[in-house]
């Protein structure tokens, strides 16, 4: 597994996030590769969820949040002023740390992302494609129009990632999709990342390190410095960094030293 | 061991005794407040019941024996008129025949127009639903004492003909269908007018508005807005919709007026001012409420503010908007010192038929019963007070149904 065989699909060159005043992360640099699963991981509050969240604007919601530095996605600046945000997030996916449906039915949840965005083909197969894809479609096939809440977490977090798959995205952000599940509906989304991995680039942030571990091809160990912004310390593949991390500090961090 | 278990029983009964007697005081003293409340709507009810039901001592003009052998309800259209022909002179009939044809008019309708044009019954004496039931006897007495030629009759002041019958001004006779369709076209017109207005403000305020001074002085001004008198807002209504909004307010610029201003838009333009702010705060309440993971999602699927909006946030607030503008329209419903400011009649017999008609509304016609001297509008105001109680309830579980419908798509 090397990465010179991958073109970068998500450039980011000297990314600083700013909520108001505070610096909440400090001159990151990182490249993203093609069809790898990125984990991000690091202690509370370093910032890792804020730029997983730089990756498709979803920041532009927070009031006072505001950046410096360009994220190129196939080498154009998302962050230019002739980008529209919301064609970003249709090709930059995104799954969230709660599983979050929409209090409507399972085949609805899957078809209102698709219908919004334009998607004119056969709307029953486009769910039974993304359910299988997203290794839901046994459980739920008799029961589509069943209220999506009344699925199980790890249920309902399949059911968000199906969504997100529905929209056709070339990305799929994961912002600590696990951290809500037991071990079993995890292990199960791990796998799943694993399958997706072949048509889609995965990043994912997670405090759980065995997962980064287990799950990961490319690991980045985010830390905070003294001003309390997050910083990037290293970058690798996830054999690499678990090891034999180059830095110190992540050296401290994996071996449980610290965070 | 021994010791410590000493120890710990010493402690064990605390302050218990004072904490329960203190918890037993604030108890009793929340059942109280419970209490209190409870037993005012229950004396409520029962002193307008007590007034919208009794006997009454009621002498005919005409006996009804006397124009047929048979009761009226029972005879045909044309004894009827027969009946009416015979028994009134011929200018008054011709007078009834201009105002409505008798050819065309229903059974019910003649039975009507003959009871109120020969036999003219008149209430000479009417009691509240309590001595009615304890003490007939003393009822029946006082007929026979005082009113030989009379009748004592159960009467129930609310009854069908009471509900369809237009205004008049003979307590017998009198119906409120005139101030009953009154208060539903105000009601309707203020909620078309309201309802939108106010939930698109609400939107603005909570989706689209930064958090700057402007905003956050807007904000307090529409929650002082909800506590403000409401003559104030009838003073306002007065200044704009009645007076200066005249072409408009009185159907002049489309050729009708009738009115000079004083109509049902006028009375629903100022009633949608009176509760916008309290359709905008609960609706800003309500979309407050949405969890943000919602709208995160939409947002993370590609979708627009706009879609974000209308098809999540709005359905997911929508109970909560609803049970707002219940409580708005309660209070519309209820309003009278606004309407008296903006012209509403004290006595109109005549039908509303659109937005530019003259009106008058249940609150303003029980107000004007219960100041008359004859006792009898009493017993008018207190049937009265109940259709618009029933009114009320039924509007409140309408938009119930119509809340819970939505409810249960989100939790179903």
């Amino acid at each position: 597994m090397t990465e010179n065989k991958n073109q970068p699909i998500i450039t980011v060159k000297d990314l600083s996030i700013f909520y108001k005043t505070f610096r909440a992360v400090k001159n990151v640099d990182l490249e993203i590769f093609e069809n790898k699963i990125t984990a991000i991981i690091g202690p509370s509050g370093c910032g890792k969820s804020t730029v997983l969240r730089s990756f498709n604007r979803m920041n532009d919601f927070i009031p006072g949040a505001s950046i410096q530095g360009n994220i190129l996605f196939h080498d154009k600046n998302i962050y230019d002023e002739d980008v529209d945000p919301v064609q970003v997030r249709r090709m930059i996916g995104m799954v969230f740390q709660k599983p979050n449906p929409f209090p409507k039915s399972i085949y609805e949840n899957i078809a209102w992302g698709a219908k919004m965005n334009g998607f004119s083909g056969n709307m029953d197969d486009l769910v039974e494609k993304t359910l299988q894809d997203a290794a839901l479609w046994d459980e739920v096939k008799d029961e589509l129009n069943k209220n999506a809440l009344s699925l199980s977490g790890g249920q309902q977090q399949r059911l968000c990632i199906a969504r997100a798959l529905a929209v056709k995205p070339e990305i799929i952000l994961m912002d600590e999709p696990c951290s809500a599940l037991d071990p079993i509906a995890t292990l199960k989304i791990e796998d799943l990342m694993r399958e997706l991995s072949h048509n889609y680039s995965i990043i994912i942030v997670t405090h759980n390190m065995q997962q980064a571990a287990r799950a990961s091809d490319m690991t980045a160990f985010f830390t905070m410095d003294e001003d309390r912004a997050g910083v990037m310390v290293e970058y690798g593949l996830t054999t690499q960094i678990f090891t034999n991390p180059k830095n110190k500090q992540t050296e401290d961090y994996i071996t449980g030293r610290f965070g | 061991m021994n010791k410590n278990n000493s120890i710990f029983e010493s402690r064990a009964q605390g302050n218990l005794k004072k904490r329960h007697r203190v918890s037993k005081i604030w108890r009793s003293s929340f059942f109280l407040s419970t209490t209190i409340g409870i037993f005012s709507l229950v004396i409520l009810l029962f002193s307008i019941i007590n007034q919208a039901f009794g006997y009454v001592i009621v002498e005919n003009n005409v006996d009804p024996a006397s124009l047929s052998s048979m009761p009226l309800q029972s005879l045909e259209r044309e004894e009827l008129i027969s009946i009416l022909q015979e028994n009134v002179s011929k200018n008054r009939f011709k007078t009834i025949q201009r105002d409505n044809p008798v050819e065309e008019l229903k059974r019910s309708e003649l039975v009507g127009l003959v009871t109120s044009e020969i036999i003219k019954p008149t209430t000479l004496k009417s009691y509240f639903l309590i001595p009615s039931l304890t003490n007939k006897a003393e009822i029946i007495r006082t007929q026979q004492d005082e009113f030989p030629n009379a009748v004592v009759q159960f009467r129930s002041w609310i009854s069908p003909s009471f509900l369809t019958d237009p205004l008049s001004t003979n307590p017998d006779t009198t119906g409120i269908r005139t101030a009953l369709l009154g208060s539903l076209w105000i009601i309707v017109v203020t909620v078309i007018i309201a309802f939108p207005i106010g939930i698109g403000a609400a939107i603005y305020l909570e989706e689209y508005s930064s958090n700057n001074w402007l905003s956050r002085i807007i904000k307090t001004n529409i929650d002082n807005l909800a506590g403000i008198p409401s003559i104030v807002y009838g003073l306002l209504g007065l200044a704009i919709f009645v007076r200066g909004l005249n072409l408009i307010t009185s159907g002049a610029f489309i050729g009708i007026d009738q009115s000079n201003g004083r109509t049902i838009l006028s009375a629903a333009l100022t009633m949608s001012l009176l509760i916008l702010p309290l359709i905008i705060i609960n609706a800003q309440e309500a979309i407050r409420a949405v969890p943000s993971s919602l709208r995160q999602a939409s947002y993370g699927l590609g979708a627009t503010r706009l879609q974000t909006i209308w098809y999540h946030v709005l359905p997911a607030a929508m109970p909560g908007i609803l049970t707002g503008t219940i409580l708005a329209v309660s209070r519309a419903i209820g309003e009278t010192a606004p309407l008296i400011l903006v012209g509403a009649s004290s006595f109109i017999n005549k039908d509303p038929s659109g937005l530019f008609s003259n009106f008058t509304v249940l609150p303003i016609q029980i107000y004007n019963w219960t100041t008359r001297p004859q006792a009898e509008f009493r017993n008018v105001a207190a049937a009265s007070i109940l259709v618009l109680l029933i009114v009320l309830l039924t509007l409140n579980t309408a938009a119930i149904l119509l809340r819970n419908h939505f409810s249960k798509n989100k939790a179903a």
